[in-house]
């Protein structure tokens, strides 16, 4: 499945099916940081995810001062 | 076909996001229900404000701030929003236009306004040439002019309040940061509500502080509200961010360990000033506060630091 990832912006490819919190874990990424976004749905972190969907795990933490 | 969906703790249909520090799960109208009553037992319970009073939410563009913008009205209050435009190049015009958009399309057919202070009108630059004219780091000079903006627009388009998007992993790092330097003096005004403790100052409240960071970026993902995703180039590598990403490492470990964290401090802070009280915060402010000698805003010296910053940058300007 193609997924798109911020800070920086790039795209990874990653073989489905699978569940959010394991591609998760796969990119190194704390689900307390981010949200699983399949198509323009919030999905949660048990989502089975398949090769055909497009998601974009969207970083939620900012930097601020 | 795999069974992978998990249901909404209260109504039984597919659940969009988990709560693990609240043993919940919500499909998308329990959780705006969820953030909405947080929301209220915030106001509530730290007396920000009333149904009647008029509310000043300064919105970055960021998902915090338009998010409380969006659930004040949605509540029903009289909140209007101020964006301080800070001249960062690429940056600040992105925001403004997400800013601008929620502004048009939402906020005003709902009786809503959006004011905006442009920083290089006033200061004749953007914040990163005056922080180079002054010497200082951006952030704090930005800080500096938030802060004084926010405050000023308040005060002088008579709102009664000012409310900023701060979250609980907001307040959590700040505490956090605070505790590690054991800086006292600083713990004192680390609550969701400050009183106007003295003519000039607004009053200041942060109505998202019993809300993370995920669970209010969730509420603009189902919202539809557009925020600015990017982070102010500025922010990087700020300790702020490692704090919260310690933080939540400990979340994922033991969940509600930033909420016992945070609302621990404020409970321990409110018994101790129900016992002891020596003198309020509003008594220390009155003693140690006022008028600045150029625009009469309360500060601690003759001009407050934002005339200061001002008056230094005027007089390092090239000519
Ligand atoms: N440029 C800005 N204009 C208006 N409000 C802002 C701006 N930057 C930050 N804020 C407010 O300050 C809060 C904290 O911002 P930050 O320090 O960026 O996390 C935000 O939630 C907003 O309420
Ligand atoms: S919250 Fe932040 S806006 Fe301003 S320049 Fe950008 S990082 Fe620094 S302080």
């Amino acid at each position: 499945m193609h997924i798109q990832l911020s800070h920086p912006s790039r795209t990874v490819d990653i073989k489905g099916p699978k569940r959010a919190k394991d591609v998760l874990r796969e990119l190194n990424l704390v689900v307390e940081a981010h949200l699983v976004i399949r198509g323009d749905e919030l999905v949660t972190e048990d989502e089975m995810l398949a090769d055909q969907d497009h998601i974009e795990i969207r970083p939620v933490i900012s930097g601020g001062t | 076909m795999i069974h992978s969906s998990m249901n909404c703790t209260k109504c039984k249909t597919k659940a969009v996001m988990k709560l693990p520090r609240h043993n919940a799960a919500f499909c998308k109208p329990c959780f705006n229900h969820f953030v909405h009553d947080q929301v209220e037992k915030a106001i509530k319970s730290q007396a920000m404000f009333g149904p009647d009073e008029r509310i000043l939410v300064a919105v970055s563009g960021g998902k915090d701030s338009l998010a409380l913008w969006h659930i004040l009205l949605a509540l029903g209050y009289h909140a209007d929003a101020l964006y301080v435009h800070l001249g960062i190049a690429g940056y600040s015009e992105r925001s403004y236009d997400k800013v601008q958009y929620y502004a048009k399309m939402i906020a005003a057919p709902l009786g809503a306004t959006l004011h905006t202070h442009t920083v290089e009108q006033e200061a004749g630059a953007g914040i990163k040439e005056l922080a180079q004219l002054v010497h200082r780091p951006t952030c704090s000079t930005c800080g500096t002019i938030k802060r004084y903006q926010f405050n000023r627009a308040a005060i002088e388009k008579e709102y009664d309040v000012m409310a900023t998007g701060h979250n609980l992993d907001d307040e959590a790092a700040r505490l956090l940061g605070n505790v590690l330097h054991w800086q006292e003096e600083y713990l004192d005004k680390q609550g969701p509500s400050l009183p106007a403790s003295v003519e000039g100052f607004a009053k200041k409240v942060k109505p998202l502080y019993r809300l993370t960071e995920r669970e209010l970026a969730a509420y603009c993902v189902l919202n539809k509200i557009d925020y600015i995703v990017d982070e102010c180039p500025m922010a990087q590598g700020a300790k702020t961010l490692l704090y919260k990403e310690v933080l939540n490492r400990l979340e994922t470990e033991s969940p509600g360990t930033k909420q016992y964290f945070y609302w621990g401090f404020l409970e321990k802070q409110r018994k101790q000033s129900a016992t002891s009280a020596p003198a309020t915060m509003a008594e220390k402010d009155q003693t140690i506060l006022h008028p600045c000698m150029s625009c009469g805003q309360p500060t601690t010296a003759e001009s407050c630091s934002y005339c200061k910053l001002m008056a230094r940058a005027k007089s390092a300007v090239p000519h």
